[in-house]
């Protein structure tokens, strides 16, 4: 009897309250973005053209919709600049996924297989760091990764270099950054599942004369193969579109997507071709995204 | 058989840790560093604390953060709360998918996205932006991390109790108030620690949106930052990290003593 008859109008306040507060300000903002993706660029505030004039009514929308142009799109196949930059990121964002995914899987094996009392100590020290300013750890790293920095006297006091390196404006430089802000949202889903695995399975492998190496990649590895999809898409997603991280550490010759469209809307004011560039990354952005949400829902829904 | 880490594990804990805690280690160790060159060591001080003091703008922006962190988060936490019940318990609704959707959605979508949306409804709609924009942006932005934390309480916990209140005619409202409420306080408590830490932490979503007058934290430090390493912002930096510190510790201490399995608030955990 968990369905109660008719619903009462508190019961629909709790729906109705968050539901019109995402529709106007989360998708009412998309249908806008992509709306002024299709406009053109013009001298005006605000710097976009056709406006839609309500008070025209029905011709003031078929002006409006005359008005309309693909023009943005075809700049954006077109210019070299726009397409490299997508190229960039995905390839940046697949690279450094990898790259999670190789360090933080032996963490969370790690933690895994700790003393049980140990366990939650040793998740809140690698959850932690992500409580502290996402920009402050970023700008920790330039004080390592500078010319006259610690990494370079380091290895000129050990001995393993004479001159100092370059590391800051390079793309190792975005690596470090992001693999040392994202870590902990690789850890934490495999942990998850690595932790629930059942412990027998390994021992009846281990019986039935399985060496360890093969039973971890056989048994192992599979099982926690919905822990990995999910941190590789935790972090494979916002990657692609990030800012902070190749601004502050990168160099200037390359730009990822996010500084493209934060150029063009800061720099440039060019807000159509900034909606345009916008509209193309959530596309592109779509399938992961659809799968992360159907996976949290059933994985919400299976916690039941 | 298999008993205990091996080496190779508590190598793989023990590195990754010092990965994770050494650059925050030298970031504040280097705030009390007495020379204004970074690289020099001078000895110890606390000059750029004293000199934080004077900067007025960065006094000014840290302000204005604290104000919009407190009321986002707690108009954030409603909301969330609110859409974890309608997710959990109203069952199939009418438009859940679309609902659902946006609800996580800002969970991952790159920043740059939905600050650039959030900007151009507010020039459509021709409100002055700034402070309240900025608030109503990481409403948005946040509430779904609450209402995930949310959601994985009252997943968690025996409905069958709310259906005892309800059957021995408790009004529903009630029920939700004394017997629903306090099992999921702790998540509720959680998830408004993370919005807030989220709102105060938010740079690219408070650029697009704010406007005169409403300079956020981490704007003033990304325009210091940009021009390069400075022992003042190593500072601020500092303090920054010693109040989320404090929070951490305490909230994990009191959420302890209140049950024996803690609720640790993280996104994506589920």
């Amino acid at each position: 009897m968990k369905e109660k008859k008719g619903r009462t109008w508190a019961s629909r306040l709790v729906v109705l309250v968050p539901y019109a507060w995402l529709i106007a300000f989360f998708l009412v903002p998309f249908l806008i973005v992509l709306k002024i993706s299709l406009s053109q660029t013009a001298m005006a505030q605000p710097p976009y053209m056709p406006v839609f004039d309500l008070s025209a009514g029905w011709v003031g929308f078929k002006d409006f919709v005359a008005g309309l142009t693909f023009e943005n799109y075809g700049l954006l196949f077109s210019d070299s600049l726009y397409w490299s930059s997508y190229l960039r990121s995905l390839q940046i964002a697949a690279v450094s996924t990898l790259l999670l995914l190789l360090l933080g899987f032996p963490i969370a094996y790690g933690i895994a297989r700790a003393p049980r009392r140990l366990q939650f100590p040793l998740m809140v020290l690698i959850i932690l760091p992500f409580w502290t300013s996402f920009l402050i750890r970023v700008y920790a790293w330039i004080n390592i990764l500078q010319r006259e920095g610690l990494l370079n006297e380091t290895l000129i006091a050990l001995g393993i270099i004479q001159e100092p390196l370059v590391w800051l404006a390079t793309d190792t430089a975005i690596y470090i950054g992001i693999v040392y802000s994202y870590l902990p949202f690789m850890v934490l889903p495999i942990y998850a599942t690595l932790e629930k695995l059942d412990e027998s399975l390994l021992e009846a492998a281990a019986d039935l004369g399985c060496p360890r190496w093969k039973a971890f990649w056989l048994v192992t590895v599979p099982l926690s193969l919905p822990g990995i999809a999910a941190g590789a898409l935790l972090c494979f997603i916002p990657i692609v579109g990030e800012f902070v991280i190749p601004d502050l550490l990168g160099g200037s010759e390359a730009m990822m997507i996010g500084q493209t469209l934060w150029m063009e809307f800061f720099a440039n004011r060019d807000w159509p071709v900034a909606s345009a560039v916008a509209v193309v990354l959530l596309i592109l952005l779509i399938v992961p995204v659809v799968i992360y949400q159907h996976m949290q829902t059933r994985e919400l829904e299976d916690a039941r | 058989m298999r008993k205990g880490p091996t080496w190779f594990n508590l190598a793989s804990i023990g590195l990754g840790l010092a990965f994770l805690y050494i650059p925050i280690a030298i970031l504040v160790i280097y705030s009390f560093n007495a020379s204004r060159l970074v690289t020099l060591w001078g000895g110890w001080s606390t000059r750029w604390y004293a000199e934080l003091l004077n900067d007025e703008a960065m006094l000014n922006a840290a302000w204005i953060s604290l104000r919009v962190a407190l009321l986002s988060a707690t108009v954030a936490t409603v909301l969330g709360t609110l859409a974890a019940l309608a997710l959990v318990r109203m069952g199939r609704f009418r438009g859940r998918l679309l609902f659902s959707g946006m609800i996580y959605a800002p969970l991952i979508l790159p920043e740059v996205i939905i600050g650039l949306a959030l900007l151009l409804l507010f020039v459509a709609v021709e409100v002055d932006r700034g402070f309240w924009t900025v608030v109503i942006a990481h409403v948005t932005l946040t509430m779904g991390f609450v209402a995930v934390i949310v959601q994985a309480r009252l997943l968690g916990f025996d409905q069958s109790v709310e259906e005892a209140a309800m059957d021995l005619g408790c009004p529903p409202l009630r029920t939700f108030l004394t017997v629903t409420l306090p099992l999921i306080a702790p998540a509720v408590a959680s998830g408004w620690m993370l919005a807030f830490t989220l709102s105060l932490d938010d740079l690219v979503i408070a650029s697009f949106t704010t406007g005169p007058g409403a300079t956020t934290l981490p704007i003033r430090i990304y325009s210091e930052v940009r021009l390069g390493v400075k022992p003042e912002i190593n500072a601020v930096c500092t303090i920054m990290i010693a109040v989320v510190a404090l929070g951490v510790v305490a909230a994990s201490l009191l959420s302890k003593l209140r049950e024996n399995k803690p609720a640790m608030p993280v996104p994506g955990a589920v």
